[in-house]
């Protein structure tokens, strides 16, 4: 799915990287938890939604390089946050949608999750429970 | 002549500070990691491997350590990430290597960070992962990308 259709769907804008809007992303992960992303995501050029604004958030987008990241819940990033992902090329994108809904339309409209690495916390009993 | 036991040729050597509970700069160190093995002309797999690799332990010490250094090493056959701290120090690893293991603060888990699977990730994408550690004295992690070794 094109950025520019993604933001289309669902009303989100672009806060950085308007001119990425042809850029396609063909996975999507979203979290909170930054170490589930790093932990879990292995494809490249994935698309991260995200109730979280802190530079980590792009420093991670970037690292894993991922193809864009979508705030949800109507969050704004910081204007240091902002420049810096500009000059990473990373498109910043915000919507007002909280993350359900966003997910919701953009897997309606084809948008699959992001492969999921093979983790030990995949354990066969189902999932992971708190250590005691 | 060159004996066959020789070392690998070293072809980079970067050293970077972090500081502690600098969470305005945490993640710069692997973003300049990245762009070094970028630059180099690494496969996409090594330069994710290594950038997640260098993420973690970054934030595993402007997080929970009193500071230290972390050194990139890319030699010929591999890729070596060095992290050594000043402290506290670990009192079980294997514990602290458990997924789900935890002591984040508060704070740490509000900005996303803090989920237990810091040293379980470091060591899922190395090909080499060794880690020491004393209390009061600090904690040294080595992780090792091997070039050309198939990844799974």
């Amino acid at each position: 799915m094109k950025l520019a259709d993604l933001a289309g769907l669902l009303g989100a804008e672009f806060v950085t990287g308007a001119e990425h809007a042809e850029r396609e992303v063909t996975r999507a992960f979203a979290a909170d938890l930054l170490s589930d992303v790093l932990a879990m995501v292995q494809e490249e050029g994935v698309l991260l939604i995200t109730g979280m604004t802190t530079p980590q958030v792009v420093r991670v987008a970037e690292v894993m390089n991922m193809g864009a990241v979508l705030f949800v819940r109507g969050k704004y990033p910081t204007q240091a946050t902002v420049e810096y992902a500009a000059g990473a090329g990373i498109p910043l994108l915000a919507a007002s949608r909280d993350m359900y809904e966003t997910c919701g339309l953009l897997y309606q409209a084809g948008l699959r999750p992001a492969k999921r690495k093979g983790f030990r916390l995949d354990l066969p009993s189902g999932p992971a429970r708190p250590a005691a | 002549m060159t004996s066959p036991q020789a070392p690998p040729a070293l072809r980079l050597r970067r050293i970077y500070e972090v500081a502690p509970r600098d969470l305005d700069r945490a993640g710069t160190v692997s973003t300049e990691v990245r762009r070094e093995l970028l630059a180099l002309g690494m496969s996409p797999d090594v330069v994710r491997r290594a950038s997640v690799v260098c993420f973690e332990g970054e934030m595993n010490m402007v997080l929970y350590s009193e500071g230290g250094r972390i050194i990139l090493l890319v030699k010929e056959d591999r890729v070596e990430l060095l992290f050594s701290d000043r402290g506290p120090g670990i009192a079980d690893v294997d514990l602290a290597s458990q997924p789900g293991y935890s002591t984040a603060p508060d704070w740490a888990r509000e900005l996303g960070f803090g989920a237990g699977l810091g040293i379980t990730n470091m060591e899922q994408n190395s090909d080499l992962f060794k880690i020491r550690s004393r209390v009061g004295k600090g904690t040294v992690v080595r992780a090792t990308i091997l070039l050309g070794v198939p990844f799974f």
